[in-house]
């Protein structure tokens, strides 16, 4: 019998199909010890001291393959991620699939050797999963979750609460590259430029951080909402004032030219591998140092400061001559983008 | 971006700045018309740079705030057919009709499709010709004459599935309305993008009435300059219109753009919102473009009878009567996620504008 080109409900169905999915496409991509045995749960090593980081996080994006990675690789690095900017070492990670009926298996393929490698690049094992199917229509082409374990070493304290007047701002390189990467696709824009997505993993990069400055009072990684809607997070949790220089701002200057053409704030465009962190400011140049060693933080900059703006905004020195407010977007600015 | 930042030099705004405080003597109150306008005075803190002897007001050059309840209805009540198909700009899809949104109308499940262009839409007739595929048109005399070209596109096509709901509206007719306005305005920041379809013959009413006109482009520098314009003008008591935007405008406008207006639509009157019924400032499709007509063919009327939320303060806003912060809704109920009047749901609605950009009355924030 020739095998299915296509997804059908029977590779949801827990029968036949379904194992052959697992042994055709999953396994040759995720596969590690612990996913091998195929136990109904994954059991795992806790760690000997420090606490446990736990997040999850869903991806619906649309296109799923965009220049800069596909939903595979951004499914992985936005749970990495966050477990990352909270000080914790992602270790597991957990994967569930929701497909639509007719989806190409070559495309699921495609994913989930994208995905395999994204983990291995992280330092994370993929160590239990789970497929549904559902009928044409009811979901578009693919869906998603991830979670992920981390581990927390004793003493990581990352919190806004710890924010204090005069503690610099750094963001790790340019904003905005991944809204713009995937607004330049949609049907009716199709844009041509060479803006690629951002999406990468920060595990590594927050590892050097915290070991260059264990006092980094916390990091947030910018991504729905953009850099506004983090600093304003933080402002708000921390009860103190920014003030950003618009300036500093690292932004690549086609996304600046593709903002200015569709009268997109960069302030406003999603991240997928950036993260924003707050230091101390007599160590920020030693952290700013630091990133800029690594890969995923070679276009580092201090932005701003805490401070000079009243309890919970947000404000932006323009490069004009004022300051103005800076306030999350409403709504959505670009749909599916993660 | 060259061409770009060059019109964002602080320095040179600084110089601007200096020259407007040492000819400024009167106290005056300038009008931008657009929400474009608004958008750079507040993002790029042009206020804080301009001495007390002028007050800038904000004026209806919003096109989503002033479209009318009973048109966002009547577009609504098309897409309850479900052989209809609307297409329409995003910005209009959260703009509150008398019940509810596009957006709330799509979420029960009206077919409703964004688009950038009007010839979008008449590529969606095309493609659903079992359909009938309704344009959204909104929009001053910048957007018109693109909806006219969609309607000869789709007659070019032979796509006779393609029909317009006109919400277009024109500039003349708004100016005259505000030089009847019980409040002072000494002079005017004039839309650039609108007077490089129009030219500037309609601005003779104002200059007649000694309200000096300046056509201003949109970049912070633009602004500054135009305002210092103006003011020389005050001071050496005359009015002219000068077009401070030569990059892009002629007096006598686009005349192809012009022209095709004239073939594809009759001026008739409508409703602004916030304002009411302004005669012969809105177009429909006529003559040999009548059957385009989404009223015409479906047997739609838009109603006239509008009437604001309890404390709303848009119509005098739009007007340059008051100032959102003025308004008690501002900031308390009334906000961009939660629009209570027009001019907080559009991008470039002033309330929308002031709430993103301003620090003027943020600091009571009660959200």
């Amino acid at each position: 019998m020739p095998r299915a080109d296509y997804i059908t409900l029977a590779h949801g169905g827990g029968g036949g199909a379904s194992e052959e999915l697992i042994e055709e496409v999953f396994i040759p991509a995720f596969s590690n010890a612990i996913l091998d045995t195929m136990s109904d749960s994954a059991i795992i090593d806790a760690p000997e001291n420090g606490k446990l980081a736990f997040s999850t996080d869903t991806f619906v994006i649309d296109p799923i393959f965009f220049p800069g990675g596909d939903i595979g690789s951004l499914a992985v690095h936005g749970t990495v991620n966050d477990i990352a900017v909270s000080g914790g070492v992602p270790k597991y990670m957990s994967a569930g699939f929701v497909l639509e009926e007719g989806f190409p298996i070559s495309d699921l393929k495609k994913i989930a050797a994208s995905m395999g490698e994204a983990a291995k690049s992280c330092g994370v094992s993929i160590v239990t999963g789970d497929t549904k199917v559902v009928a044409r229509g009811s979901a578009d082409k693919v869906f998603i979750n991830t979670s992920a374990i981390g581990f927390a070493p004793e003493g990581i304290k990352l919190s806004p609460k710890r924010v204090e007047e005069g503690d610099l701002i750094i963001v790790s390189g340019t904003i905005g590259d991944h809204g713009i990467a995937i607004l330049t696709l949609r049907k009716g824009l199709e844009f041509k430029t060479e803006i690629v997505s951002d999406s990468q993993p920060l595990n590594r990069l927050v590892e050097a951080m915290l070991e260059a400055e264990p006092d980094i009072r916390m990091m947030r990684d910018p991504t729905r909402g953009g850099l506004s809607a983090t600093l304003n997070e933080i402002a708000k949790a921390s009860g103190k004032g920014i003030v950003i220089d618009e300036k500093a701002l690292p932004i690549k200057q086609s996304v600046s030219a593709v903002c200015e053409i569709l009268g997109l704030d960069p302030l406003n465009v999603a991240n997928e591998g950036k993260l924003v962190a707050f230091a101390p400011q007599e160590s920020a140049g030693k952290v700013l140092e630091t990133m800029r060693d690594n890969p995923a933080g070679r276009q580092a900059a201090i932005i701003g400061r805490v401070g000079g703006a009243g309890p919970g905004r947000v404000e932006m020195k323009t490069a004009f001559v004022g300051n103005r407010i800076v306030e999350p977007l409403v709504g959505d600015q670009l749909p599916r983008i993660c | 971006m060259k061409y770009m930042t060059e019109f964002r030099d602080g320095e040179i705004a600084e110089k601007i700045a200096r020259a407007i405080k040492k000819q400024s003597r009167k106290k005056i109150r300038v009008m931008e018309f657009c929400g474009g306008h608004t958008i750079s005075l507040l993002k790029y803190g042009i206020p804080d740079l301009l001495p007390d002897t002028i007050e800038m007001v904000s004026g209806p050059g919003c096109p989503v705030c002033v479209t009318s309840r009973g048109e966002i209805d009547t577009a609504i009540q098309l897409t309850e057919n479900p052989d209809v198909i609307l297409a329409s700009f995003g910005d209009m899809i959260r703009v509150p009709g008398t019940s509810e949104s596009l957006r709330q109308a799509k979420a029960k499940g009206a077919d409703i499709r964004i688009v950038y262009s009007p010839d979008d839409a008449v590529k969606i007739a095309d493609e659903n010709r079992g359909k009938d595929v309704i344009f959204f048109a909104v929009g001053f005399e910048t957007t018109a004459p693109v909806t006219a070209s969609s309607i000869k596109l789709a007659e070019a096509m032979g796509v006779d599935n393609y029909f317009v709901l006109s919400a277009h509206k024109t500039t003349p007719g708004i100016l005259g309305a505000l030089l009847a306005e019980e409040v002072r305005l000494d002079g005017f920041i004039c839309p650039g993008h609108v007077t490089a379809i129009t030219g500037t013959a309609m601005y003779k009413p104002l200059t007649d009435a000694c309200k000096p006109c300046v056509v201003s482009g949109f970049e912070p520098l633009d602004i500054m300059s135009s305002i210092l314009s103006v003011v020389q003008q005050v001071e050496k008591n005359v009015a002219t219109t000068e077009i401070n935007y030569r990059r892009v405008v002629s007096s006598s406008g686009n005349p192809t753009a012009q022209k095709i207006m004239g073939e594809v639509f009759s001026p008739v009157d409508a409703v602004w919102r916030g304002i009411g019924v302004i005669p012969n400032s809105g177009l429909k499709p006529d003559g040999a473009y009548k059957r385009f007509d989404a009223c015409a063919k479906f047997g739609l009327k838009i109603t006239t009878d509008e009437k604001e939320t309890r404390g709303c303060i848009c119509d005098k806003i739009l007007r340059g009567l008051k100032k959102p912060v003025d308004c008690k809704l501002f900031n308390t109920v009334c906000a961009p996620e939660e629009p209570v009047g027009a001019c907080m749901v559009s991008d470039e609605g002033t309330c929308s504008i002031y709430y993103r950009f301003g620090k003027e009355g943020r600091e009571v924030a009660a959200r």
